[in-house]
């Protein structure tokens, strides 16, 4: 109990931008972080929305009448990846998710095991940093589930996910934990299209498109994710762009 | 004699807010710019792309690479115009400012003055405001429409693109009527608003320019007609 009040503190005060008036900018402690103008902005930004969503709301859900008939796909469309090329030809029946990092039982997923947890579907608007957006459904395991499944530790704070095609992104337990962040390998009653991710991909519904990684890889639960790579929190905020994408 | 003529005097909480708001809208304009070049369609509703039907396609390159630096300085920009506003907008109510300065007096808005005012500016007279000690009716509701109407637009259209926002507020959807749609108000509005800035200084331009710069820098308007 006191390490949770304390990490609350910690999560608080720097959530508050305190960290950034200190000379810090890092979004949340062992957060990632980024330096001058555009750390401080991204900090109020993040603070007021981590206010605003203080109680968990979901996004809005439509009904199957609402599904676009244009759904764009960007950024990679199909892996020229030998090991995904072998594992798409074969209907991903060799596909495998590992789950590592801070859970009690470390575990390699397959396709078919995730079909077998239970499943949400939910049909929301998806938003583009372009400025497209379009309705589309999606089904698959809640992360909170599957990271439940395995026992995710207590010192645990962060979730990294890779993708086959190279990129990577992380999430605090904020928005990793929420009931709509699932692992989804359907898309609109069907299984989830190789131009869309398959077989499977993250939707983060409370943040922009680029945060709703395709080509799932693996997935690793860290405390910090302040001394991965540059220590920015994902690939796309080593590109400039913003580790928090709620805008 | 000359000294006690009465002219507007804009106090320091006025020039400051007036310039960093200034620098921030254009900052906004630039990056709104950048960032529409990604798409520069417009549509209706919840749903818009490449491939979709568009209300309006704008004579506008496209251009993908522009949205990283754009998205940065545009929510940097936005912070410093949303609270460069609200400094502005306490203070004008705290002090009297708007009910004074702002809105129009009853005289003002008698039908037959504003009919003459109307006139004078489709003349383009530019020779110096009638009254320096007050803002002319037009000016006041220009004003007006910027701060309650343009401004409030501009900020709820650009929240209402925001995924997480609206996650806690869905009734922004509501509001605009979509995502797409207050993303295409977001635009228009922020059409109107360069407008008012291209009127702002033209007016400035055509009315002592050396004067009124001095007087929204320094503070102090001195008059042409006092002939220092």
């Amino acid at each position: 109990m006191h390490d949770i009040s304390r990490r609350r503190l910690l999560l608080g005060t720097s959530a508050l931008g305190l960290g950034s008036a200190l000379g810090g900018c890092d979004l949340i402690a062992d957060g990632p972080s980024r330096s001058g103008l555009y750390g401080l902005s991204d900090t109020l930004t993040f603070a007021t929305q981590r206010f605003l969503l203080r109680d968990q709301p979901l996004v809005r859900e439509f009904g199957p009448e609402a599904i676009s008939r244009v759904f764009p796909t960007i950024n990679t469309t199909d892996p020229d990846n030998p090991d995904y090329r072998r594992s798409k030809a074969q209907g991903f029946a060799d596909w495998r998710l590992p789950v590592s990092g801070l859970v009690e039982r470390p575990t390699t997923f397959s396709l078919a095991e995730l079909r077998a947890m239970p499943a949400r579907t939910q049909i929301t608007l998806h938003a583009c940093e372009q400025g497209w957006s379009a309705i589309g459904g999606w089904t698959g395991v809640p992360l909170s589930h599957l990271l439940a499944s395995i026992g995710l530790k207590r010192e645990a704070r962060f979730i990294v996910i890779r993708s086959v095609d190279g990129w990577w992104d992380s999430y605090d337990l904020f928005d990793a934990l929420h009931p709509q962040t699932i692992l989804a390998y359907g898309m609109n009653g069907s299984d989830l299209p190789v131009a869309h991710g398959a077989p499977v991909r993250l939707r983060v519904e409370r943040q922009l498109g680029y945060k709703s990684l395709k080509y799932l890889a693996s997935i690793e639960a860290v405390a910090s994710v302040s001394r991965l790579s540059q220590g920015r929190g994902s690939m796309v905020s080593e590109l400039g762009f913003s580790w928090y994408a709620g805008i | 004699m000359a000294r006690t003529e009465r002219r507007l005097h804009h106090p320091l909480w006025v020039r400051l807010t007036h310039w960093v708001s200034a620098g921030a809208f254009l900052a906004l304009v630039v990056s709104g710019v950048a960032i529409l070049l990604a798409l520069p369609r417009l549509f209706w509703g919840e749903t818009g792309a490449n491939d979709a039907p568009a209300w309006i396609v704008l004579p506008l390159p496209i251009n993908l690479e522009q949205t990283g630096w754009g998205r940065n300085l545009h929510f940097l920009a936005a912070w410093i115009f949303v609270l460069s506003g609200t400094v502005y907008g306490l203070a004008a109510v705290i002090t009297g400012h708007f009910l004074r300065r702002l809105v129009p007096d009853r005289d003002q808005i008698r039908p037959g003055a504003l009919a003459c005012e109307f006139r004078d500016h489709l003349r383009l007279r530019g020779a110096g405001p009638a009254e320096p000690e007050r803002y002319n009716a037009l000016q006041k509701l220009a004003y007006l429409a910027v701060l309650l109407v343009l401004a409030p637009v501009m900020l709820l259209s650009g929240l209402t693109m925001s995924p997480g926002v609206t996650a806690a507020y869905p009734e922004l959807f509501t509001l605009f009527g979509g995502r797409q749609s207050a993303r295409t108000i977001h635009f228009l509005a922020a059409l109107l608003l360069v407008g008012f800035l291209l009127v702002h200084l033209w007016q400035v331009l055509v009315n002592h320019p050396l004067r009124l710069m001095r007087g929204m820098i320094t503070g102090r308007a001195p008059g042409a007609r006092e002939r220092l």
